[in-house]
């Protein structure tokens, strides 16, 4: 079994991107469960047709505690078989949303939500590792590795070399590394180029390049993934082509994360036009 | 080789054994007496070496532990987990009157017992419920006082705008104190914490009336063993009206009304200074310290406390040191040939390891050793003048330390707390709980100074110390 967990600037695709991979994987045969550590709890909404699914922390305070919860009551199954749990928690401004996910992924693992016949554990994370809850799927010997989703974009960017020095303090310490970043296009200028040499730079490489499509949007709307709702279209091939890579993927590293103005040069050199 | 320079090397044999970092760290806490104290100087009031065993409590112990806990008719709430009221629950013996549950909530322990929803979600909506609940099951409570602990802090809870909006709802105060446990660096912050949240939402409420030509304060006694009775017989005896205790057996009018005195009298100044002073900013209630332990110091304290009043005061104060000199006299008599020259050392935390010393003079008993948990710098000033030369200042002593020392110096009584008595005792050595009074008490006023002169020769010469056999031949065993 490999724990995957997909992290990435808030609003970049992440979950959009998790749900149409592990659709492709899904598609190939694969046994997958996909873990929403976000209390927005919109991991799943594409695999499962709809949104309103009880998450482990919202049923945890409906009925007490999370020791009164089944594991069937989280864990629902859609798409292709894919099985789908959100950790859930507070709205934002209370409480304590990183508890929550720590307390969601517990819940799982000791429910036996990882089932031997389990191929790929997918953690769909907030966009902002702000506490260490966030980054509970990556520590103790969860998921092992890694992949940043980030556009051309110069906020991306950063959020992204900021994640990478997150997986550096826990890959000295574990066995957590970063399989690649996923590059999902905003039609920023040579966004292609500029991607693939901050991936080298962070010692990793850039495992596909996402073509901006709005069949994602049209089949978002119909709460499918592409891969469902239009699987002839070159965007489904797209994502299986993701999907294989990640699959075949054995480039796992201990990234290099960049200073600001090392950063900032990088955006300089590729991401201005000249005038 | 002197005195001082025995001690000297004693205390720098004890510190070698330390690491290169907590040795410097830990030789700037510990100090001895020398002639002009050019050199008495003891760092205080910093963060404990990590490592060592500390005796140190938190801000919510200094908080809902010292300050709150002995507010008789109000309900403190321990907000959170469990396990920070729930060990917490009656561990100061603060005595108070009244009816259990109708006009003392003291010996009770209420709790918001977190569970991890309620970290996950955020447990304001718990905390209304809760509010609502008390006042329930208990109508006759007067306030109520919301005491944090940790994860209330670390979820940023929004405790002040549920107290405002219920203290509204439910037409009584209820006060949010943040005293997480993680600030600060002992008890001493959940002091500071607990006067500010008193000055914000009690104080110069409710009933507002001036007070009278004899009116005061006593602040800072907390009534352990019943402490603050004795000092306020002693001080009604002089002609003074004791209006409000802080805290010990108070009441939340008590509290309140605090400004409306014409004298504060300070018996803690590390626990309550902040408010003494404010209330002396504020209102122009002057303030002063006192110490009502053992006879020589009691009567000092009553004459600088009847110079501030009239004549009438003075007379009466004269005639209270007459009549109980000579009852004092006894006690001394009775004691003094069975203690004469014994050694002490202390480790406490507010104010004992000073105010305590003239008691043991008075019994002809001498403090060879004293400390503070969490004492700051204007309280070893204010050691200095009571200790003699040669004595050993220890700041935040460890618990290794505190041994080491006792093991040197061969001291024939050690008063300090729980965490240090079985340690002592095991050891073979006279101890006396100096925070509780064991179960004994009250030390404080003439009718505590025969308590405590009685408490001392029991321990000491207690017949048990002489059937002890060494079970062993090691010469650690102090036997």
């Amino acid at each position: 079994m490999r724990q995957v967990a997909i992290y990435g600037k808030g609003g970049i695709g992440k979950s959009t991107t998790t749900q149409n991979t592990v659709a492709a994987l899904a598609e190939m045969g694969k046994k997958v469960t996909i873990v929403g550590c976000d209390p927005k709890a919109d991991s799943t909404r594409l695999i499962l047709h709809s949104k309103a699914q009880a998450t482990v922390m919202d049923l945890a305070r409906e009925r007490g505690t999370v020791e009164d919860l089944e594991l069937e009551d989280v864990l629902l199954e859609g798409f292709a078989g894919i099985r789908c749990a959100e950790s859930g928690g507070p709205e934002p401004g209370v409480g304590c949303a990183g508890r929550g996910v720590i307390t969601a992924i517990n819940f799982l693992e000791e429910n036996g939500a990882y089932t031997p016949e389990t191929d790929y554990v997918f953690y769909d994370v907030l966009g902002d590792v702000v506490c260490g809850g966030f980054a509970m799927p990556i520590r103790e010997n969860k998921a092992q590795e890694i992949y940043i989703v980030t556009s051309g974009e110069m906020m991306a960017m950063y959020a992204a070399n900021n994640i990478a020095k997150g997986i550096l303090k826990y890959a000295t310490t574990g066995s957590v590394r970063l399989g690649g970043l996923i590059c999902n296009s905003r039609k920023v200028d040579k966004e292609y180029e500029l991607i693939e040499e901050l991936a080298k730079r962070l010692n990793t490489q850039m495992i596909h390049f996402l073509p901006r499509d709005n069949q994602v949007q049209r089949a978002e709307l119909r709460k499918m993934t592409v891969i469902e709702y239009s699987p002839e279209h070159p965007q489904a091939d797209e994502y299986r082509a993701l999907g294989r890579k990640i699959d075949q993927n054995t480039k796992m590293c201990i990234p290099t994360p960049l200073e600001m103005d090392e950063l900032e040069e990088l955006l300089m050199a590729y991401g201005i036009m000249e005038e | 080789m002197s005195k001082v320079d025995l001690l000297k090397k004693t205390v720098e044999e004890v510190l070698s054994v330390y690491p290169e970092k907590a040795q410097k760290n830990r030789s700037k806490h510990i100090a001895i007496k020398e002639d002009g104290c050019a050199t008495c100087a003891v760092k205080s009031n910093a963060k404990s070496v990590p490592g060592v065993m500390t005796a140190r409590g938190c801000a919510f112990a200094g908080s809902k532990g010292v300050v709150y806990g002995p507010i008789k008719d109000m309900i403190h709430l321990s907000h959170g987990p469990v396990g920070c009221g729930y060990y917490s629950w009656s561990t100061r013996r603060n005595l108070a009157e009244g009816t259990i549950g109708v006009d003392n909530f003291v010996p009770f322990q209420f709790t918001s017992d977190f569970q991890e929803n309620d970290i996950v979600y955020g447990g304001d909506k718990k905390l209304e419920r809760i509010l609502r609940e008390i006042v329930e099951l208990f109508p006759n409570a007067k306030g109520i006082s919301i005491q944090s602990e940790c994860p209330v802090g670390l979820i940023g809870d929004d405790i002040e705008s549920v107290a405002r909006r219920l203290s509204k709802e439910l037409n009584l105060p209820v006060v949010p104190v943040r005293c997480e446990g993680f600030r600060g660096i002992s008890q001493s912050l959940g002091h500071h914490i607990a006067n500010d949240s008193i000055r914000d939402h009690l104080l110069g409420k409710g009933n507002q009336s001036e007070p009278g030509p004899y009116d005061i304060g006593l602040i800072g006694d907390y009534n352990i063993g019943g402490d603050a009775w004795a000092t306020k017989k002693l001080l009604e005896e002089i002609g003074l009206n004791v209006k409000n205790i802080w805290t010990g057996d108070a009441t939340l009018e008590m509290i309140q009304g605090g400004n409306k005195v014409r004298l504060n009298l300070i018996h803690c100044y590390r626990s309550m200074n902040y408010i003494a002073g404010h209330m002396e900013e504020a209102y122009g209630v002057p303030w002063m310290e006192v110490n009502f332990f053992g006879p020589t110091k009691i009567k000092e304290s009553i004459i600088k406390i009847a110079e501030r009043f009239d004549q009438t005061i003075q007379d009466k104060a004269q005639k209270v040191i007459e009549k109980y000199d000579a009852l004092m006299a006894k006690v001394i008599e009775t004691y003094r040939p069975r203690l004469e020259g014994k050694k002490v050392m202390l480790y406490v935390g507010g104010l004992r390891p000073r105010h305590i010393v003239g008691a043991y003079e008075d019994l002809g008993m001498e403090v060879i050793g004293t400390g503070y948990e969490f004492a700051h710098k204007d309280d070893y000033e204010r050691t200095m003048s009571y200790i003699s030369e040669g004595t050993l200042i220890y700041d935040d002593v460890t618990g290794y330390e505190f041994e080491e020392f006792v093991k040197h110096l061969k001291p024939d009584l050690i008063g300090a707390g729980i965490k240090e008595k079985y340690v002592f005792e095991k050891m073979g050595l006279p101890f006396r709980q100096m925070h509780s009074w064991d179960y004994s008490g009250p030390y404080h006023g003439y009718e505590g100074f025969p308590i405590f002169a009685r408490d001392m020769d029991m321990a000491i010469n207690s017949p048990v110390w002489n059937l002890i056999k060494k079970p062993r031949k090691n010469k650690d065993v102090i036997l």
